[in-house]
């Protein structure tokens, strides 16, 4: 893959490859995701997807290979750095602050533009400042009802959809979704799908997902993985078509398959 | 609020408005009873062991403020409350640092050891954060019992408690009493401050999901760094005010088994509540205190109560009441 790069090209990543103890998660990945696009990055359990979004993301450091975001080579950086260059995750278990309040969860990503929150002897009502926004972002996944509750008492799709919210409140330019629809029951998948591909606009995103069906309606290009390498890319026309994916899939219609698992 | 009226009625129910100092309706009602008993009990009681409590109080609630609010169990608290009873107790012995003085100087000796202690700490987590502070308190112990200034097994004795301000004769045990009052309020307030303020918000959310945290941008290390100088600055401060309270200072205040008793404490009144560690250690200190004459069987019992607690009331005595409530205590 060329290593020039142009202004089209948001995250690249040159030769990934990770190691655990000899076993080869994510060997020699070349990815390459376009600006304003979503892509899918798919593949059957154990394909290495969730390790190459853990090392996108900084949370594994890779044992080879350059991460480039927006031009820049982020490979040595830390998980909080990365973020704060707008480049936010969320994660394969619904993560949210079970403790906090539906509100306090959006309001604590709000809470980022303060810049360092250190200031122990203030009063947190003077956080109520981001209060009306972060019930504008509940309103958009549908929260609002639920402002005072505690994030851990919600059902598990609108787990989700919480923290898709608190991920929009930090407004990053690009957002990398773990499996967004693991584990949900069928409307809630086309809930949060709608809604992906609604946030979607004016940003990237990169969407691990084992499920055939949700990439085929939202992912405009599509990296599909097998045993840590790249297997074929493409538009979803294009990967479905192709045997060795289908044969990847175990022969199974890729169509049906679906749940959990990890990548 | 203009939002609440979206929120339908059994939602708003769930979280009452945060009034005065960031207290619920419920905690107001609370803190206005608990500063009661404090203003009240020393007319009923013996002063002396009223200020114990208060000691234990302060430790137990700066103790929590660590476990209960950010989540990392420290296994050593006893070397920052220990070495603030003996720097507070050489201050005012040795160089006749009047009292208000020689407590804050505990307090920055807390704050001086937190930093990095705690910076070596919160480099691991669960269990091994835990064993680190308490390798580290083993090492303040070996170096308090070896360090000519303590006084080895005799301890520093005889501290006088000065006069606060150069007005308030503090050998009176009442009048003493109002310092440890005031302290204790203080610095519970602060706490409760602490935990409804900007950065208690991040160090919740730090607590609830750390991962999380930091796929927001925070870099969580220097929240609970911060945590951990805060919560050892306030262990200071009570082993120094507890210090002059009883004139002496010995290593059994910066033995492990003190490390074990704030745990004890914070377990029995509730974790992660406001006014458990405070029920706790005046729940224990009142064991020790009462059942002297039983010896041995103190530990015996108090093992009962723990283990009693860990069964059977996993959220302590305030969290349990505050649950059958449906409030937060």
């Amino acid at each position: 893959m060329a290593t020039t790069q142009d202004g089209d090209t948001i995250l690249e990543t040159e030769g990934l490859t990770k190691e655990f103890r000899g076993f080869v998660a994510v060997s020699d990945v070349a990815l390459r995701v376009k600006r304003g696009t979503i892509h899918g990055l798919i593949g059957p359990n154990g394909a290495g997807k969730t390790t190459c979004f853990n090392l996108l993301t900084k949370f594994l450091p890779p044992t080879r290979g350059t991460i480039r975001y927006e031009g820049r080579d982020i490979t040595g950086m830390k998980p909080a750095e990365v973020a704060r260059l707008g480049l936010v995750r969320s994660f394969q278990i619904s993560a949210v602050f079970p403790h906090l309040t539906v509100l306090e969860n959006v309001r604590v990503a709000l809470q980022r533009a303060r810049g360092g929150s250190f200031d122990f002897w203030r009063s947190d009502s003077l956080l109520k400042s981001f209060d009306a926004r972060a019930m504008e972002l509940l309103e958009d996944v549908g929260l609002t009802a639920y402002a005072r509750h505690n994030a851990g008492e919600l059902p598990y799709g609108r787990k989700r959809a919480l923290e898709i919210a608190t991920t929009l409140a930090l407004d990053p330019r690009m957002m990398l979704l773990d499996e967004p629809t693991a584990g949900m029951t069928h409307e809630d998948v086309g809930r949060i799908m709608a809604l992906v591909q609604r946030v979607a606009k004016g940003r990237t995103v990169l969407l691990v997902e084992h499920n055939l069906t949700v990439v085929s309606g939202l992912c405009d290009t599509i990296t599909v993985l097998t045993r840590g390498r790249v297997l074929a890319e493409g538009t979803y026309m294009e990967v479905s078509r192709n045997p060795e994916v289908k044969a990847a899939y175990l022969g199974t219609d890729p169509g049906i398959s679906g749940g959990e698992g990890h990548g | 609020m203009a939002e609440a009226s979206v929120v339908t009625g059994a939602a708003a129910a769930r979280h009452e408005e945060q009034g005065f100092w960031g207290f619920t309706r419920a905690q107001a009602i609370a803190f206005l009873a608990m500063s009661a008993v404090v203003v009240v009990s020393p007319f009923l009681l013996y002063p002396v062991f009223l200020m114990k409590v208060l000691c234990f109080a302060l430790f137990a609630c700066a103790f929590n403020l660590l476990v209960g609010y950010v989540g990392l169990l420290s296994f050593g608290h006893a070397a920052y409350f220990g070495m603030g009873a003996y720097i507070t107790g050489y201050a005012a012995k040795a160089w006749g640092v009047p009292p208000e003085l020689a407590i804050l100087m505990g307090g920055a000796i807390g704050a001086a050891l937190g930093l990095p202690f705690g910076w070596l700490a919160i480099r691991r987590s669960g269990i091994y954060f835990s064993m680190i502070t308490l390798a580290l308190a083993q090492m303040v112990f070996f170096f308090c019992l070896q360090a000519p200034f303590t006084g080895g097994e005799d301890g520093i004795q005889a501290i006088p408690r000065g006069t606060l301000l150069g007005v308030f004769d503090l050998t009176a045990d009442f009048t003493m009493y109002w310092l440890v009052a005031f302290i204790f309020l203080a610095g519970f307030l602060l706490i409760h401050r602490i935990v409804h303020s900007p950065f208690g918000q991040v160090m919740k959310a730090i607590r609830d999901n750390e991962p999380r945290a930091t796929s927001l941008g925070y870099r969580v290390e220097q929240y609970k760094l911060m945590a951990f100088v805060l919560s050892a600055a306030l262990a200071g401060i009570a082993g120094g005010t507890k210090a002059l309270v009883f004139n002496i200072a010995t290593l059994t205040d910066v033995r492990w088994t003190m490390s074990g008793e704030v745990v004890l404490m914070s377990l029995v009144g509730g974790l992660g509540t406001v006014f458990g560690p405070v029920v706790g250690a005046a729940v224990i200190v009142t064991m020790q205190n009462y059942l002297a004459e039983f010896g041995a069987w103190v530990l015996v019992i108090q093992g009962a109560i723990f283990i009693a607690c860990v069964l059977a009331f996993r959220r302590g005595v305030v969290g349990e009441i505050g649950n059958a409530l449906r409030v937060k205590l």
